[in-house]
């Protein structure tokens, strides 16, 4: 048998950015393959997603227009909360991909990663690539039904929703990093998921405008949103999805703004993020 | 040079300490192994040496290179087999080589044929296109040795390859491992508590509470058991004790009777029974073993304990299960 052939002779010389590069795209490419590889968890994580679009959006739809104010006549309510579910379901993939590590870590594959001569901001980075693609991927699915609702498709208009379901995405997959980096078993770990994710979703305007109504209810509800990165998400997406059809009093931001939160939050979650999960024990 | 130089490793979790400033060389091309009941110090020791792990103290290189401070060169110089199975189960077998390959920076073309040869070794060509959820666990582990073989590493590190298997498919594993040392010269440093399978190493170092107390070959350790180790069964502990007092032994009590340490133990036999029956009241032996000693006896030996085999068995369906629960959740 060959034993001269080292393949670290000739690697050494090569750059180390190179390799790093290579390592992140190799974490980046497992999760993916995973992901392709399953189909029955791509069409299952689609049932939640199609419930909550059909059972609210023709379920609320139904309520009228009196309890949906600012919503104009020809826009229905399920069209309004669209955009949200594709947030929703971004939020979801994305959240549990990145934590998936926790699973990784108690049950073996993440330590074959841990112990390759790749580094651990590779590894992190290339898990936050996976969730973010992922997830983009399952909310694209989504995306489909557009025009049965009566969105309107172009080029341009699919590209911008495409990269802003890729931003909000990494931005949670660097939230699940952040979460998950030390935690080293699952318990505790469901309560955090609860905790975190059905806040997230509720309080950021994914299912009703978030500039509607007084009183310190509506305040307070608006308050708590404007810390929550999924709001942010739920924004630019609506607004880019179907712009033109909804006044801009029902948005606290336009479009830009919201992106830019967007890539503050990411670069927020993202650094101690990496740090944690470089922090070798 | 030796392989591994380990000089004073520690290890401490808070106040525990788990490592106790440990030092041992490793030669290229040897089979080092550690023995040592659950929580001796042997995984946290491994997991030190593949810079999974800071040491608290001291130091330690591996193919030269020091585990702390080089620890990228380190990782691409040994291999690695765990106590749990660390294969991506959606994936195919094929997939989870090409996979450690691209960590490892093992180019396309060497990639291919030296995957081929380590399947081809370890029979697993024809199953390599299966999702790994299909193995069964042998099948997994055969196809861990290959792919921690993949890089060509100078070290394999084995931490409880066999737990959880059945006896033949461990024996299987240990051909393959000696089969592989052979060929590439290849040095292999494994733990494990089934005392038959320690055999298999060149030395073995004894490890309790987080101290080598012997390193040795296995026969040199089991010399230092003198003789036979006979194993008596009685009716009165206590007065057979004060009987074999009177014959100049002094036994041991443990759970399977009464242990005496002794050269020609076919010999001593006879004079035990006749001692028992002459003793007023005579003492009934009610069964007696007589055997060579076994490493299991070096242990007890050295630390005055057993490794507690029914201890290591309860962990290892506890693993068991919990990989299944774990299995089930993906």
């Amino acid at each position: 048998m060959a034993t001269n052939t080292q393949p670290q002779d000739i690697t050494v010389s090569r750059s180390r950015l190179v390799h790093e590069l290579k390592g992140v795209y190799t974490i980046w490419y497992r999760d993916v393959l995973r992901f392709v590889r399953d189909r029955s968890r791509i069409f299952g994580s689609l049932a939640q997603p199609l419930l909550f679009l059909f059972a609210l959006g023709f379920g609320v739809g139904q309520l009228g227009r009196a309890g949906l104010g600012g919503l104009p006549p020809n826009v229905p309510y399920i069209v309004f909360l669209y955009p949200g579910i594709l947030c929703m379901t971004a939020l979801f993939t994305a959240l549990f991909s990145a934590v998936s590590i926790v699973w990784d870590r108690e049950f073996g594959f993440l330590r074959e990663v841990l112990v390759a001569p790749v580094s651990r901001i590779s590894v992190a980075l290339g898990k936050v690539a996976g969730g973010s693609t992922i997830a983009m991927i399952q909310a694209a699915l989504i995306m489909l039904l557009g025009p049965l609702l009566g969105v309107h498709y172009d080029f341009v208009r699919v590209v911008l929703m495409l990269l802003t379901l890729l931003l909000l995405a990494a931005v949670i997959s660097s939230l699940g990093i952040l979460i998950a980096a030390r935690q080293k078993t699952m318990e505790g770990f469901q309560v955090i998921m609860q905790f975190l994710l059905l806040p997230m979703l509720f309080l950021s305007g994914a299912f009703f405008p978030l500039t509607g109504g007084g009183g310190t209810p509506a305040l307070i509800l608006r308050t708590v949103a404007q810390i929550n990165p999924m709001t942010y998400g739920v924004e630019a997406m609506r607004q880019i999805a179907l712009s033109g059809q909804l006044p801009s009093a029902l948005f606290l931001h336009s479009p830009g703004v919201d992106v830019l939160f967007l890539l503050g939050f990411f670069v927020v979650f993202l650094v101690p993020a990496v740090l944690l999960f470089s922090k070798q024990d | 040079m030796p392989v591994i130089e380990v000089r004073d490793l520690s290890r401490k979790f808070g106040d525990f300490t788990a490592v106790n400033g440990v030092s041992f060389e490793v030669e290229q091309g040897e089979i080092i192994g550690f023995l040592g009941p659950n929580g001796a110090g042997k995984t946290t020791t491994i997991n030190m040496l593949c810079t999974l792990l800071k040491p608290t103290g001291g130091s330690a290189s591996v193919n030269g290179f020091d585990v702390a401070s080089r620890q990228d060169m380190v990782r691409r110089s040994i291999g690695l087999i765990f106590q749990d199975p660390t294969l991506d189960e959606r994936l195919t077998g094929w997939q989870n080589l090409q996979f450690h390959a691209m960590l490892y920076d093992v180019p396309a073309a060497v990639f291919e044929s030296r995957a081929k040869e380590l399947l081809e070794m370890v029979e697993l060509t024809d199953k390599v296109k299966e999702s790994v959820k299909a193995f069964s666990g042998g099948m997994k582990r055969r196809l861990e040795i290959a792919r921690g073989l993949l890089h060509h590493p100078k070290v394999l590190f084995l931490d409880e390859p066999t737990i959880g298997l059945d006896p033949q498919t461990r024996r299987h594993i240990w051909e393959y491992l000696v089969k592989v040392r052979d060929q590439e010269r290849l040095t292999l440093f494994l733990t494990t508590h089934y005392m038959d399978e320690a055999e298999i190493a060149d030395r073995i170092a004894i490890i309790d509470h987080g101290d080598i107390v012997a390193l040795d070959t296995p026969s040199k350790l089991k010399a230092m058991v003198g003789g036979d180790v006979v194993t008596l069964c009685t009716d009165d502990d206590e007065r057979a004790q004060r009987v074999l007092a009177g014959l100049g032994v002094t036994p041991t009590k443990r759970d399977d009777g009464l242990r005496v340490e002794i050269d020609h133990g076919d010999r001593f036999i006879p004079l035990v029974l006749g001692a028992m029956s002459a003793a007023t009241p005579p003492v009934t032996i009610t069964s007696v073993n007589l055997r060579r000693p076994t490493l299991e006896d070096v242990f007890v030996k050295l630390t005055g304990r057993a490794i507690r085999d029914e201890e290591a068995d309860q962990m290892e369906s506890m693993r068991r299960s919990r990989m299944m629960r774990g299995g089930g959740r993906r």
